[in-house]
């Protein structure tokens, strides 16, 4: 039977598995959006479409499908940028569809024509533009396949308005085979030999794990890894919970915010063990005066990743799920409790510190949300001071509960992301941990959480400033505050909530803390949390930029 | 350090762009980049003269690996390989130097496409060598206009055929 392509998409779609889809109409996507109206996959209506891009992101990072969102063509499409941007960053499988205009337009300056395919080339692992019905099938199969396997990433297919309308033969094809796409998941077993010979011999490891461990689900693999090892463990930023945060044996995250402890024993280690992790220079610090001592084992499915920014010296490409196995099932581990004597020692002289005088304090919020939350929450941090003070109290203990724009740090994800986990999982608790700067990015969403009917929590760390950004003039531009202050024109976040029937509350006192955050948490529906908390506090500890990762400042109280 | 990389990739509208974009995002540097079908319609070979060191080289190869359109990427100029490119020059001519020029191009194989009064364009196929001594020659009769092909190359041996990289 024949079909029209806006069906097809929406056929190939249930069969890709898809539960729900993030967009926007327009005039590019209105046959699409006729299918949308069967109603045969959940659809959220967004109030920007980057919004829609960063909800596929957390829906993504939250469930490990990827996640779906919807533009029409210019406007829309380059709206859909900056989600794209960051998932592509961090290695976030989602597939988002734009409208385009009508294949005989392209190229001519069209109405709402923009050249999304070169637009978004370098921030996708691929895109597509469908010219012709008869591929769409196939393009959408390709499409899902390249963004969920190898290193994960955004994949955009573009898909002019008339490829919509037009009909041809539906073919579901079965099978996917991309001659120019075929990544290695297995480890070479001669390489993972190697590894196991070096850690036999090792007297200072440390494993260092990024978000590739999250990525491919192989918290299980690690944990066994780290258990039989008994070695030491940090995790990046978008590592953190692939191995529980509370357990000894972790030493919670490193780099430019990371424990001091950590970072000590990172600088003084004799062996790296890198897995799923880029070496990014917010962890590295000074990259030359980077791990000194050590030999460094790398496993990662990307061989681009290998050898980027450090030389390794026994690197291994493949799914690190698969690796692990293989290394778990030979590894043979030194005893190493005096280097676990050393890095206790480090522990007990730089514990995370802060002063109290009466305001909350940012870091006590965190640690707040922490107790409150129970181990299934979700939480979304968006990007700044409090991200990283959430990466540094909140022990995360399990895969896919946080949520956040490491690599490319996009201001506003924290709350889009939120929703986009929320309509995974609909009966979890999900917080979105918010600065009074990002919050005003995408705070329009407050619409869509009314409307889609999700219980979303949203906590405003409300320091009455770009605290980040603060923080750098403070300390690196003698105090010269230049365009930091949002105070004067922020709104009342309280009313604004109410403005949506949201349930809010304002909160400034200590004491009042904790019960504002159980009765925001046992309060059906969305709620917005206000929490004024001390202006000038900075992040510590904290390695400057250039410097070597343990030449901290703020290490001691 | 120079370095020949023969690309096979997917041919398809875009491609070319997809190659390039990497180069400029990363910063890499061409010196030339030739392109054509293969044997086979649905796939071209590029062939890609990059400078850099070898720890440039491997990212090179490694990214471009990444692309999903690329289907195999080489470094040839690690292996015995020939490499040629095409160059069209137009030079000067009078009724004095005619003869010389003429019997020169032949000389340094060269072949005459068309010749006039006053200029005459010569083809002239070749590796760098030939290019260059092709040039130095040329120059002393007034050199006007040259136009290059990038330099294609494939190696002694026979590469992966096409039909191996079906399923
Ligand atoms: C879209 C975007 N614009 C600008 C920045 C630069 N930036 C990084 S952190 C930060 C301040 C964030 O302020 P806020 O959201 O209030 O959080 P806080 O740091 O105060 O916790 C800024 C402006 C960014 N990361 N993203």
């Amino acid at each position: 039977m024949k079909l029209k392509g806006a069906k097809i998409l929406m056929e190939c779609l249930i069969r890709e598995g898809v539960e729900v889809i993030f967009g926007y109409p327009g005039g590019a996507n209105l046959p699409t959006f006729d299918e949308i109206y069967e109603g045969k996959i959940k659809f959220i209506l967004v109030r920007h479409e980057q919004g829609s891009a960063f909800m596929a992101d957390g829906y993504a990072r939250a469930t490990g499908r990827p996640g779906v969102c919807m533009a029409t063509s210019g406007p829309g499409a380059t709206n859909l940028l900056t989600g794209i941007a960051s998932a592509y960053s961090d290695s976030i499988p989602i597939v988002a569809i734009t409208g385009q205009v009508r294949t005989w337009l392209i190229g001519n300056d069209a109405f709402q024509e923009s050249d999304v395919i070169g637009l978004t080339r370098p921030i996708t692992k691929h895109n597509f533009l469908v010219k012709d019905v008869r591929d769409l099938a196939r393009t959408v199969r390709e499409a899902f396949h390249i963004a969920s396997t190898g290193r994960p990433g955004p994949v955009l297919i573009d898909l002019p308005v008339n490829v919509t309308q037009d009909e041809t033969e539906f073919e579901w094809p079965e099978k996917v085979f991309i001659r120019g796409y075929q990544p290695t998941v297995d480890g070479h077993p001669g390489q993972i030999k190697k590894a196991a010979d070096l850690i036999a011999k090792c007297k200072r490891p440390v494993i260092y794990t990024g978000g590739g461990v999250n990525l491919s689900g192989a918290s299980q693999e690690l944990t066994e890894f780290v258990r039989k090892t008994g070695f030491p463990i940090t995790m990046t930023l978008l590592g953190l919970g692939a191995y529980p945060g509370t357990d000894p044996l972790s030493l919670g995250m490193l780099g430019m915010h990371g424990h001091a402890s950590t970072n000590h024993a990172v600088q003084n280690c004799d062996l790296l063990i890198a897995i799923g992790a880029r070496f990014d220079d917010r962890v590295t610090g000074k990259i030359e005066a980077f791990c000194p001592k050590a030999k460094i084992i790398h496993i990662d499915i990307d061989p681009a990743s290998i050898s980027k920014n450090v030389v390794v010296h026994v690197p291994i490409v493949g799914d690190v799920k698969l690796v692990l196995r293989g290394l778990n099932d030979i590894v043979q581990a030194p005893d190493v409790s005096e280097w676990w004597a050393e890095i206790r020692e480090w522990q007990k002289k730089y514990p995370l510190w802060y002063k109290e005088d009466g305001s909350i304090k940012p870091q006590y919020l965190c640690e707040a949300i922490y107790r409150a939350a129970g181990k299934d929450a979700i939480v979304a941090a968006d990007v700044g001071q409090h991200q990283m003070w959430l990466a540094q109290y909140y022990r995360f203990d399990y895969a896919r509960t946080f949520l956040t724009s490491g690599g490319l740090g996009a201001m506003g994800y924290a709350f889009p992301a939120a929703i986009g986990a929320q309509a995974a999982y609909p009966n979890r608790l999900v917080i979105a941990l918010v600065g009074d700067g990002g919050f005003q990015m995408t705070m329009n969403e407050l619409s869509t959480v009314v409307q889609s009917k999700l219980p979303v929590k949203i906590v405003i760390m409300d320091n009455k400033c770009l605290g980040m950004v603060r923080q750098w003039q403070e300390l690196f531009y003698k105090k010269r505050y230049s365009q930091v202050f949002l105070d004067e024109g922020s709104p009342d976040f309280v009313k604004l909530a109410e403005s949506y029937r949201v349930t809010a509350k304002r909160v400034s006192k200590k004491d009042d803390l904790g019960p504002a955050l159980k009765e925001m948490i046992a309060t059906p529906g969305p709620y917005l949390l206000h929490v004024e908390v001390t202006v000038e506090e900075n992040v510590y500890p904290m390695v400057q930029a250039g410097r070597a990762l343990d030449d901290m400042i703020g290490s001691l109280s | 350090m120079t370095h020949t990389i023969s690309v096979l990739v997917e041919n398809k509208a875009g491609v070319l762009a997809r190659v390039a974009g990497l180069f400029s995002a990363r910063a890499f540097n061409i010196d030339s980049l030739a392109v054509g079908e293969t044997e086979d319609p649905t796939v071209s070979r590029m062939t890609i003269v990059v400078r850099g060191d070898d720890r440039t080289l491997e990212q090179i190869i490694k990214q471009l690996n990444r692309l999903v359109d690329v289907i195999r990427v080489r470094d040839i100029s690690k292996e015995p390989f020939f490499d040629r490119q095409l160059m069209l020059i137009r030079v000067g001519l009078d009724g004095k130097s005619r003869e010389k020029l003429l019997k020169l191009a032949q000389d340094l194989g060269a072949q005459v496409v068309d010749a006039h009064q006053d200029n005459a364009i010569f083809e002239l196929a070749g590796d760098q060598k030939k290019m260059d001594g092709m040039l130095e020659a040329m120059k002393p009769f007034g050199i006007r206009e040259v136009v290059r092909t990038g330099r294609i190359a494939l190696s002694q041996k026979t590469e992966v055929t096409l039909k191996d990289l079906k399923e």
